[in-house]
């Protein structure tokens, strides 16, 4: 009798910690679905990618607090100043001078980024941690012993509806296939008459809207801080590679893939060693599957 | 060109012996930092400049060779110099481990592995207490002794310094001139080709990787003994892309490009102290800024600049005619 509710309670436990794990993944796949995209359309690898999902928090953050502006409407002024700042700026001003002297200066120069960013909003912001108004009301609910909270929920519901429509538009329509079409082959593209320029630019401004999201589901979890960016850049990345450096597909099974992983492990492992499971994945399927679990190894391009 | 060079050399080599005695102690520890980053600099160059294999794992190597040293003369009382072949034959290892994935991967993919050992190397120094002394480090690390020469204080120490990154240039120089130097250039330039040369890919792929770490972790041995105290924070993640600044900002594949790299990486922040809080700010633009307009770094605007020059030379007679 004892050993079937003990039994039942490890059950919840693990439930528990998917759902959290399959929450927070889902933000991490938002991160790294515009990595990727960025990457497919321009060869960008952006170091800066955690700390393009700092800034937008600590920008609506600074609207709520100075501005006086509720979170809803902070966030969209945020979308429009993160698509000037983080999709155009950063496209006209980092990417493109720079890119044309190959991979290892824009990876420098985005990593100087992420520095500037990081300094930037311990400079003029705050350099503590500031609470982060929840998106939706908090509430706790429970469903046969195993709780769950509305942001968990929420969380969720945003990254299944924005990647399902994501995925609609790059499947679905004009633009998305001429997005899609510059990714596989800019050149092809030009001859077939597709604006690249528009598209790359296009690009650009998804990823600052992806991040935008993520930040706002992201910080009333990890509160909005200068130096968040390091832990969710890094998570972000691995899950690009390990669901697929070329798949929207593969960014999302990596993202919920390495948010289980890491609850599970520090459940269960280590507390200590949280991050390093994820980077044993990241690892093992370098070695063993360089393409990703959904990539197409003829994609590779190594 | 030639003589010029020798010149150049003698009054830089002139300045590193006798700049320090002016020097206050903050000084001369900046001038030892600098002298050894230099050689950590010139053993990534080796692996990514001359091998071409990406590499961001260089700090966590320092890191190993630290700890070998710092562990060895605190705990078991071992003399200083004994532990260098210990650390430089531990990073040596774990550089062949690292530069596995290189046999099958290649550029960013082969950045992401090597972080993501940087990383995993970094959280053992900070999670495992009973070796490392996890956050709290190591301290009173000694600095040794040389035949009965005391070496404790700064300026003697800032010359050890020097004439171990001095040994360690002349190997660098003798590597890149090697034939080993020749193979490795060959699979930075054309794997494939290379192959069909009869170079073995694989096991100048792991070497490339391996001496670049053994520079990295004998230097370390180095560097404890200077901070006579460690933690993990050194040898994180950051500090390896710092150490990759270091090659691609002083100039990749050449000699001198490392140790311009370091002194502008890690002198730089210094000298931006006036601008007090914002110096990370300016720093990071300036980074930005020399990516966009000098990817090749000091050494390669220098050559552009003196390429221009003799341009202009020679031109001049011949336009004197008309």
């Amino acid at each position: 009798m004892a050993l079937r509710a003990r039994r039942t309670l490890v059950m919840i436990e693990a439930l528990q910690l998917l759902i959290s794990g399959v929450s927070t993944g889902a933000i991490y796949a938002l991160a790294a679905i515009g990595f990727v995209l960025l990457w497919q359309t321009t060869g960008t690898i952006n170091f800066a990618q955690g700390e393009f999902v700092m800034l937008p928090s600590i920008i609506m953050l600074a609207f709520v607090l100075h501005g006086g502006l509720p979170l809803w409407v902070a966030f969209a002024v945020t979308l429009v100043v993160s698509g000037l700042l983080l999709g155009v700026a950063f496209k006209v001003l980092v990417v493109q001078p720079m890119i044309r002297h190959g991979v290892l200066p824009l990876v420098i120069a985005t990593i100087a980024l992420g520095i500037f960013m990081r300094e930037g909003a311990k400079e003029f912001f705050s350099n503590e941690a500031q609470p982060f108004p929840m998106p939706v009301p908090y509430v706790v609910l429970e469903l046969g012993g195993v709780t769950v909270t509305s942001h968990h929920l929420f969380c969720l519901a945003v990254a299944v509806v924005l990647v399902l429509a994501l995925q609609w538009f790059l499947g679905g329509t004009r633009t998305g296939r001429s997005m899609q079409a510059v990714a596989q082959n800019a050149q092809a593209a030009e001859i077939l008459g597709i604006d690249v320029k528009r598209m790359v630019m296009l690009t650009f401004l998804v990823n600052a809207a992806l991040v935008t999201v993520a930040a706002i589901l992201v910080t009333p979890v990890y509160l909005a801080k200068w130096d968040n960016g390091e832990a969710i850049g890094l998570t972000a990345f691995i899950a690009a590679i390990v669901g697929g450096f070329n798949q929207v597909r593969g960014a999302v099974l990596g993202g919920v893939l390495v948010g289980v992983l890491e609850n599970f492990s520090a459940y269960y492992i280590s507390t200590e060693y949280r991050t390093a499971f994820p980077l044993i994945l990241l690892i093992l399927v370098i070695m063993f599957r360089p393409y990703g679990l959904l990539g197409r190894p003829e994609e590779r391009t190594v | 060109m030639g003589t010029m060079r020798w010149i150049a050399g003698g009054i830089f080599l002139a300045l590193l012996v006798l700049l320090p005695r002016e020097l206050k102690p903050y000084g001369i520890f900046l001038m030892s930092n600098w002298v050894l980053f230099c050689v950590v600099a010139m053993g990534l160059n080796l692996t990514l400049g001359y091998a071409g294999q990406i590499s961001i794992a260089q700090a966590g190597f320092l890191g190993v060779g630290a700890y070998t040293t710092a562990i060895l003369t605190t705990r078991f009382g071992w003399d200083f110099w004994l532990t260098l072949p210990v650390a430089t034959g531990l990073s040596f290892l774990l550089g062949l481990i690292v530069g596995f994935p290189a046999l099958r991967v290649q550029h960013h993919y082969l950045a992401f592995v090597t972080l993501g050992f940087n990383i995993l190397i970094y959280l053992v120094f900070r999670n495992e207490d009973w070796l490392t002394g996890g956050a709290f480090g190591i301290f009173d690390i000694p600095r040794p002794g040389f035949l009965g020469v005391d070496m404790r204080d700064p300026l003697s120490f800032y010359y050890l310094c020097l004439v171990f990154a001095a040994l360690m240039f002349a190997a660098a120089w003798w590597i890149v001139r090697s034939p080993w130097g020749r193979a490795f250039a060959a699979l930075r330039e054309n794997p494939v080709r290379a192959a069909s040369l009869g170079v073995d890919i694989r096991t100048y792929t792991l070497l490339a990787f391996a001496i670049g770490s053994a520079f990295a972790g004998l230097t370390g041995a180095f560097y404890a003994s200077l901070l006579e105290f460690i933690d993990p924070y050194p040898f994180a993640l950051e500090y390896s892309l710092s150490f990759l600044l270091m090659v691609i900002s002083g100039g990749s594949a050449t000699l001198i490009g490392p140790i311009v790299g370091a002194g502008m990486v890690l002198l730089l922040p210094e000298w931006l102290r006036f601008a007090k809080d914002y110096y990370l700010l300016i720093y990071a633009l300036l980074v930005m800024v020399l990516m966009a307009f000098c990817p090749e770094g000091m050494v390669g605007l220098w050559r552009r600049m003196v390429a221009a020059i003799g341009r202009r030379r020679a031109r001049a007679p011949t336009e004197r005619p008309t």
